[in-house]
C-alpha cells in the first residue's frame, strides 16, 4: 500500500508544533499501525531525520500506552481495540491518515505524539485504591460472598486500561469514563465500600483540579473506548457522589 | 463544603435539574395553548387571565425565570469552560462516528431557543402580563400574530429546533442524576424522543392551524 501520513511534529513541551506530511511506500496491510510507524521511523533515521515519537510498550491491547488520534478518532477506525491492535487493512490504497497525540489541557503533548497521562495517576492517587490492613493476617478474599452480577460489572469496569482515548474523543476533554471505571470497580464491591464516599469525592476533586471538562452525555468516550467501558459506570459516578455529598459530614 | 464545591459534576445536576423543571413547564404551557383549537374564545382569554394574575402562578413565574437564568448560565459557563479544557484543536476530528448532533449542538439549539424566547416574551409575554393587548383579548393577540407568514415560519422552526434540544437533554438529565443503566437508557431515550416529538409538534400544529384559518 502507499499512503500519505500527516503527523503531528512537536519538539518539546513549549514547541508550537505543527503537522508534517510523508509519504510512505510498501506498507502491507498486515502490518499493524505501530509496525507502520516503526517502518516510518527506520526510514527517517537512515535519512539521518528525526523519528516521529510516540507511546507504545505491551503492543497487544493490554497496557493502556500507545495513544494515537488517528484520522479523526481515538484509536483509529476500528472499534473496541488499542492503536496498537488496529491493523493497515483497514485502510485504503492512497488514503491520506492524519495522526495527532490526544488533546486536553490536562493531557500536555511531552514530544510529538507523546502526551504526558500523569493527570490520571494523580486522580488514582487521590482515591482509586483500597487500603488493606497487610499485617499479617489479612483475610482471604473469597470468603466474602459477591453477588456474580456485581462481581461481573466490577470486573467489566476494572478493564480500563488508563489509555484516555475517552478523554481524546471527548468533546469537552472530559475525564469522567475513566475515573467512573474506576470508581465502580471498588464500590460494587464489598472491599470498596468502605472508602467509597471520599474516594468518589476524593478522586472528583482531583478530576476538577487537573482541568478536565464536565461530561454533557454525548457518549462519544463508551463507542472509543478500547475496553467498552459502559455509560452506566458514569451514571454510577453521578449517583455515588450526589450520596457521599449529601451525607459526608 | 462539598456542597459548596461547585463541582463538574454538581454542575451536571444543576443543568439536568433545571433541565427537567423547564420540561414540566413546556408540558403545562403546551396544555394551555391547546385552548385555542376551541371554537370557543374566552377559552383562551379565561385560561391566560388566569396564568396572568393568579397569586400561586405569580410566585411561579419567578421560579420559572430563576429555572430558565440557572439553565442558561449554567449551560454557558460548562460550554466556555468545556472549550477551554482543549486549547489545541484536531487537525482532522470525526465528532459524528460517536456522537450525536443534538449531543453535540446543545449550545447552538439552546442559542436558538434562546433568542427565539426573547421574541416571544417580546410579543406575547409582555402584552399579556400587562393587559396592554388588543380588543377581543389574548386570543386576538394570538390569532394576530399567527396571520403572519413569517412569524409562524420562525415559531414552528423554532419549536423543531427545541425539539431537538429536548431529544438530548431529556435522557440525558437522568443520566446525569445518575438515574440510568443499560435498562433505563432505551426507556429514557423512547420517552425523551416521544416528549419532544408532543411539544415540538404540538405547539407548531397549533401554530399552523391558526395561520392557516
Ligand atoms: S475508560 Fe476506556 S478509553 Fe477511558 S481510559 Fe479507560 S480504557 Fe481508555
Ligand atoms: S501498546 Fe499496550 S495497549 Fe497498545
Amino acid at each position: 500500500m502507499n499512503l500519505t501520513l500527516k503527523i503531528w511534529r512537536q519538539n518539546g513541551p513549549k514547541d508550537k508544533g505543527r503537522m508534517e506530511t510523508y509519504p510512505i511506500s510498501d506498507v502491507s496491510p498486515d502490518m499493524s499501525f505501530l509496525e507502520m510507524l516503526d517502518v516510518l521511523n527506520e526510514s527517517l533515521v537512515a535519512k539521518r531525520e528525526e523519528p516521529v515519537a510516540f507511546d507504545h510498550d505491551c503492543r497487544e491491547g493490554i497496557c493502556g500506552t500507545c495513544s494515537l488520534h488517528i484520522n479523526g478518532e481515538a484509536h483509529g477506525p476500528d472499534r473496541a481495540i488499542t492503536t496498537c491492535q488496529l491493523h493497515m487493512r483497514k485502510f485504503k490504497e492512497g488514503e491520506t491518515i492524519y495522526i495527532e497525540p490526544w488533546r486536553a489541557k490536562a493531557f500536555p503533548v511531552i514530544k510529538d505524539l507523546i502526551v504526558d497521562r500523569e493527570a490520571f495517576e494523580r486522580i488514582q492517587q487521590a482515591g482509586g485504591f483500597v487500603s488493606v490492613n497487610t499485617s499479617g493476617n489479612t483475610q482471604d478474599a473469597n470468603n466474602l460472598p459477591i453477588p456474580k452480577v456485581d462481581a461481573d460489572l466490577a470486573f467489566d469496569a476494572a478493564a480500563c486500561i488508563g489509555c484516555g482515548a475517552c478523554v481524546a474523543t471527548c468533546k469537552n476533554a472530559s475525564a469522567m469514563l475513566f475515573v467512573s471505571a474506576k470508581v465502580s470497580q471498588f464500590a460494587l464491591l464489598p472491599q470498596g465500600k468502605v472508602e467509597a464516599k471520599e474516594r468518589v469525592l476524593n478522586m472528583v476533586h482531583q478530576m476538577d483540579l487537573e482541568g478536565f471538562g464536565s461530561c454533557t452525555n454525548t457518549g462519544a468516550c463508551e463507542v472509543e473506548c478500547p475496553k467498552e467501558i459502559s455509560l452506566d459506570n458514569i451514571a454510577r459516578l453521578n449517583r455515588e457522589y450526589l450520596c457521599a455529598t449529601l451525607s459526608s459530614e | 463544603m462539598s456542597v459548596i464545591r461547585i463541582t463538574s459534576i454538581a454542575k451536571k445536576f444543576i443543568m439536568a435539574l433545571s433541565g427537567l423543571f423547564l420540561i414540566v413547564f413546556l408540558l403545562v404551557h403546551l396544555g394551555v395553548n391547546l385552548l385555542l383549537l376551541s371554537n370557543d374564545h374566552d377559552l383562551f382569554n379565561e385560561a391566560s387571565h388566569f396564568m396572568a394574575s393568579n397569586p400561586l402562578i405569580q410566585i411561579m413565574q419567578y421560579v420559572l425565570a430563576l429555572g430558565f437564568l440557572v439553565h442558561i448560565l449554567s449551560g454557558v459557563a460548562l460550554t466556555v469552560q468545556n472549550y477551554l479544557a482543549r486549547p489545541n484543536r484536531y487537525a482532522k476530528n470525526r465528532p459524528s462516528e460517536n456522537a450525536s448532533l443534538e449531543s453535540r449542538t446543545m449550545i447552538v439549539s439552546g442559542g436558538l431557543v434562546l433568542l427565539f424566547l426573547l421574541l416571544h416574551m417580546r410579543n406575547f409575554f409582555y402584552y399579556i402580563k400587562f393587559g396592554t393587548g388588543p380588543e377581543g383579548g389574548d386570543y386576538v393577540l394570538v390569532t394576530d400574530l399567527f396571520d403572519i407568514w413569517y412569524y409562524t415560519a420562525i415559531y414552528v422552526v423554532s419549536f423543531v429546533i427545541l425539539g431537538f434540544h429536548l431529544n438530548h437533554g431529556f435522557q440525558s438529565s437522568f443520566q446525569s442524576l445518575g438515574a440510568n443503566n443499560k435498562f433505563w437508557e432505551g426507556i429514557w431515550k423512547k420517552a425523551g424522543t416521544i416528549y419532544s416529538v408532543i411539544i415540538a409538534g404540538g405547539f407548531s400544529v397549533i401554530a399552523l392551524y391558526l395561520f392557516f384559518n
